[in-house]
């Protein structure tokens, strides 16, 4: 039997697979009543040179001038007839190897039917029953988020609003119709605004880390639609109903959305309704969710299989080899750098962005382990900006003009000791509470000795010194 | 006459200089005015003078071709004889049309159709229906019906037109002609307004067998414009003329339908010559052609509503209160059958008979090189026939649906002419998918002995 | 595939057909005249169809497209023969502002 999809928006109820998630420390006091159950649809563009089904130019952030980059086929004129890029048909694959995936090895292009003036067509070539990858997960600091599916599909023309000669009108340009997007679907694993955003910004490191989309959401490279609905804690069935959150594009409004909707949510519960299932829209002017259309309970979209386009098949050695081929992720690339430099796993999300950077990083901090420099040092450094790297960037120069910067002066050894134990003879309260287990007093030490030295210490060395005193001391 | 030429004549003697291109160009404008009434052409290419002599050392030499106004030329009004494009200029050629340009033919107008192709009459045109030219109390059949025509009044020398399930074969048997559907996948589909895309064939009519084949030796081969043409190299149909069927099997299939008792006898007695020839002709058994009405009124129609979802106005053309009755029937059937709740029951219900069918044309040719029956259960109907019901198209169509689903090359040549009314019939040769040069072979043999090709046996002659 | 969606549609008969619903969903404008006499039309059409439904197609596949193919893909090339230039593309729409399309402002943009 046909395995049916329960990711579609509104087509088919989601059967009960959902565990029971528990709460993050995180979510409000409004939600203890009630536990969200959110599941992401997240569209990406892909950067490929041409778009989907023919080879205009896939670049429409940055045309000068609407409508340049069409042809008959992403025009929707008659006779025009799709062609499949293959290059976009490959990255969805390795996207979802990269997010653990089970690829179809047979699968095909689906009509969606419906009118908008942005579809010129009249539907939207996608995917349905079989889509190129399915059940996948991806693993954030609050919990994984299990993976429904992937498919690609393609983009439509983008809608202006002005109002021009006293009418109000809308805007078409096609430049961006036809242009690959990836769609990526999740269970209703999400339980807290937090969850969301981490679960987006690690998808969005490894989509940015597979070199396949830019994800620049202010440009709309990357989509966040967000299903929630609420119920009680312990409950496993899903909720009756489902408000779907759209154009949500950053991450601070995805995080503002969904709370906001946890606490409309809960209110009409608490009013013993049901909330309407529908779609809405975020405002961040007014700080709140709108209605933007009923949804039906199920979209009416005539699915079937598109005709001008044959099916895929592929044989497991392909994915095989597309799996061999994928880089280390980041996640992977992340651990280790904990576990062989000590760099601290906040730094190296923001230093990971692309596998080059990945690759010079490593570098750097193999040969500033070599070179006696703290590799999380440096690697702070970086992300805070204090240390700017030259372009071209060298790995040698870097580490020299970070040494440079972060100098520490000589210093007898015997007047340093001089001043610990001074210092510490003058604070025997911070001695105390050193002793009733409060280490960290030691960065207060730590200070005045170089207050007192008015001198640039090495940190590590000094931290070394007092310690020893204050353990051996008395 | 210089327009009464086949293709084959005027090539060579174009290709001679025996004749000019001012010459049978001023011939076919003398038949165009003449023949006004038929209600061929819908919009004419000013420049077919100019655009032949500069032609006249190609292949085709120049020569006046009437192309189905469903087909998109850069610069020439195409309508699908619909007025939801009446107004529109194709910035972009069809792969067809500028196959034929590259080789020299010249596009003399766009031919009238059945609007979107619904039809089999050329009356659901929303420029007024044409003529038959071999009767003008009838119908030419659709939804080819103007460019069958053209050819009938020989207003071009060859033309080309398109097939989902019977709008080659059909108005070619209704007017007379030859008509070759090719093998679906055979020749490119890009910037043919689509109507079933799952079976939409663009092929050419002509006077003989031979300018068919000659014509489809130009139009044929795979496209990178279209996902759906096969990688294979097309045959040269014109190797499979004059040759001998000694030793070919021949299936005779649905001439024992009841809707056809008047005119089986008739066709019957035809295919005697075959026999007479060397083949093996003998009475076969297929699927029902009525459960084929189902699938493809069925399949059509979805695929239908879904392609002419585009026309909405906006970037081209007029908007959707335009469409006709018969489109607007077409469209609204369409959306239902794949919609929720019918979708199985009618849509994926209609694939899997299709798969039957598939099963039975195999189980067929594992036996037969050839199938062979009638292109239409009778002569042409008269004007205003079409409107007796609303599922006339796939009626008329019925002995051709099987094929045209299942993608296989069919040619219909003239097998029988009425001599009180002028009105034809036409034998319809299948071969298997791919194999175009067998039923070529049967048709021209067919052809070349029996007189029922007016080209090659003039009338009164 | 299809909307597999169980069918829970009371109107499984011939008798009736949704013509409003369905003109809707084909975006097509209809008068209540038209209305009428699209509703024979399609119980005549359905009539021919329904005799689809006595066949048997146990264990039948469904088939899709007839040429077999598989595969058929293209290189990741930008094709600047077969592009449009902005005035070719623009070419044949009704209404243009400054190199858009216009349409009336369309509600509950998505």
């Amino acid at each position: 039997m046909k395995k049916i999809p329960s990711g579609i928006r509104g087509e088919i109820r989601l059967g009960s697979r959902c565990k029971n998630i528990n709460m993050s420390e995180h979510t409000s006091s409004t939600l203890s009543k009630y536990e969200l159950v959110c599941g992401m649809e997240v569209h990406a563009e892909l950067k490929t040179k041409s778009k989907m089904f023919c080879g205009c130019k896939n670049d429409p952030f940055r045309a000068s001038q609407p409508n340049i980059y069409t042809c008959p086929v992403c025009l929707g004129m008659p006779g025009g007839l799709p062609v499949a890029n293959k290059k976009a048909i490959e990255w969805t694959i390795k996207l979802g190897l990269a997010l653990g995936c089970k690829i179809n090895l047979f699968s095909h292009f689906d009509r969606k039917n419906y009118f908008y003036p942005d579809l010129p067509k009249g539907y939207q070539i996608s995917q349905y029953d079989q889509p190129f990858c399915i059940d996948g997960v991806v693993e954030t600091d609050l919990g994984p988020v299990r993976i429904h599916r992937i498919h690609l599909e393609e983009d439509t023309a983008k809608l202006q609003h002005k109002t021009v000669d006293g009418q109000k009108v809308s805007l078409i340009d096609f430049n961006r119709s036809s242009v690959p997007l990836v769609e990526i679907v999740t269970e209703a694993d999400i339980h807290s605004a937090e969850h969301a955003k981490a679960y987006t910004k690690k998808l969005r490191q490894i989509i940015r880390f597979l070199d396949i989309a830019d994800c620049d959401m202010e440009q709309g490279g990357m989509r966040l639609e967000a299903n929630t609905s609420l119920r009680h804690p312990g409950e496993t069935n899903l909720p009756q109903y489902k408000v779907e959150v759209k154009n949500i594009n950053s991450f601070r409004f995805l995080e503002k959305a969904i709370n906001f909707e946890i606490k409309r949510q809960s209110e009409i519960l608490d009013a013993g309704e049901v909330p309407a299932q529908e779609t809405r829209g975020w405002s961040d002017d007014k700080g709140q969710t709108f209605t933007q259309r009923a949804k039906e309970d199920a979209e009416e979209y005539r699915y079937f299989p598109d005709p001008d386009l044959p099916p895929i098949r592929f044989e497991q050695k392909q994915i095989d080899e597309i799996k061999d081929s994928l880089p280390e992720l980041p996640d992977k690339i992340i651990k280790r750098w904990f576990a062989d430099f000590d760099v601290e796993t906040k730094n190296s999300d923001l230093l990971i962005e692309s596998q080059d950077d990945a690759k010079w990083f490593e570098e750097l901090f193999v040969e500033a382990k070599k070179a006696g420099v703290q590799p999380n040092a440096l690697a702070n450094a970086v992300v805070n900006k204090k240390l700017i790297i030259a372009e071209p960037r060298q790995i040698a120069q870097t580490i020299k003009t970070f040494q440079q910067a972060n100098q520490t002066d000589t210093v007898d050894e015997a007047e340093l000791q001089k001043i610990i134990a001074e210092v510490i003879a003058a604070n025997p309260d911070a001695v105390a509470q050193f002793k009733n287990g409060k280490t960290n007093v030691i960065g207060f030490f730590m200070g005045q000795v170089m207050r007192k030295s008015g001198k640039k210490l090495d940190v590590k060395q000094l931290n070394a010194s007092i310690l020893k005193t204050l353990s051996s001391g008395q | 006459m210089l327009n009464t030429l086949t293709l084959k004549q005027a090539l060579d003697l174009l290709q001679a200089k025996k004749i000019s291109i001012k010459e049978i160009y001023g011939d076919i404008r003398q038949s165009l005015s003449q023949n006004e009434r038929l209600n061929v052409y819908l919009t004419l290419n000013a420049n077919m003078e100019t655009d032949a002599e500069s032609a006249v050392n190609k292949p085709l030499a120049g020569v006046p071709l009437a192309i189905k106004d469903n087909f998109c030329t850069q610069g020439l009004r195409t309508t699908a004889s619909s007025t939801v494009l009446d107004n529109f200029i194709p910035q972009y050629e069809s792969t067809v049309t500028k196959k034929v340009k590259e080789v020299g033919g010249v596009v003399v107008g766009k031919t009238n159709m059945d609007a979107w192709a619904h039809g089999s009459s050329t009356e659901t045109s929303q420029y007024g229906r044409t003529l038959n030219p071999r009767n003008t109390d009838y119908l030419p059949g659709g939804s080819s019906g103007g460019s069958a025509a053209a050819v009938a009044a020989d207003m071009c020398i060859a033309a080309i037109g398109s097939e989902t399930a019977g709008s080659i074969r059909q108005p070619s048997a209704w007017c007379g002609a030859v008509g070759l559907k090719p093998t679906y996948g055979r020749v490119s589909r890009y910037g043919v307004v689509a109507m079933a895309s799952s079976t939409d064939s663009p092929g050419p009519i002509g006077k003989t067998v031979e300018d068919t084949a000659i014509l489809f030796n130009h139009i044929a081969g795979h496209d990178e414009n279209d996902s759906t043409t096969s990688p294979q190299v097309a045959p040269d149909l014109t190797k499979a003329l004059n040759q001998s069927i000694k030793g070919m099997k021949v299936g005779v299939i649905y001439l024992d339908h009841p809707g056809l008792k008047e005119v089986a006898p008739l066709v019957k007695k035809e295919l005697e010559v075959l026999s007479t020839l060397g083949a093996e002709v003998e009475e076969a058994q297929a699927m029902d052609p009525e459960a084929s009405i189902g699938v493809y009124t069925v399949v059509q129609r979805a695929e239908v509503s879904s392609n002419l979802a585009r026309y909405d106005g906006i970037r081209y053309g007029n908007d959707r209160s335009f469409f006709g009755a018969e489109a607007r029937r077409r469209i609204m059937l369409g959306t239902y059958t794949l919609s929720k709740g019918y979708a199985d029951k009618y849509y994926l219900m209609a694939q899997k008979v299709r798969t039957l069918f598939l099963q039975d044309f195999e189980r067929l040719f594992k036996k037969y090189d050839v199938l062979v029956s009638l292109s239409s259960p009778g002569f042409a109907k008269k004007v205003g026939a079409s409107e007796s019901s609303s599922m006339f198209g796939e009626l008329e169509d019925m002995l051709l649906e099987a094929s045209s689903i299942t993608g296989l090359p069919g040619i219909s040549v003239p097998c029988y002419r009425d001599e009180k009314t002028n009105l034809f019939l036409g034998l319809n040769i299948m071969a298997p998918m791919w194999q175009e040069e067998k039923m070529v072979k049967v048709a021209d043999a067919f052809e070349k002995n029996t007189e029922w090709n007016t080209w090659r046996n003039p009338i009164g002659k | 595939m299809v909307n597999t969606a169980v069918s829970t549609a009371t109107n499984q008969s011939t008798k009736s057909f949704p013509v409003e619903h369905v003109a809707k969903l084909s975006n097509i404008p209809i008068t209540k005249e038209e209305a009428k006499k699209l509703e024979v039309a399609f119980v005549d059409t359905l009539k021919v169809v329904a005799k689809l439904q006595q066949i048997d197609v146990t264990n039948v596949s469904p088939t899709f497209q007839v040429t077999g193919l598989e595969n058929v893909w293209r290189e990741d090339e930008v094709n600047e023969k077969k592009m449009f230039t902005q005035k070719q593309a623009l070419a044949n729409g009704k209404k243009i502002y400054e190199g858009f399309f216009v349409v009336p402002q369309v509600i509950n943009q998505d």
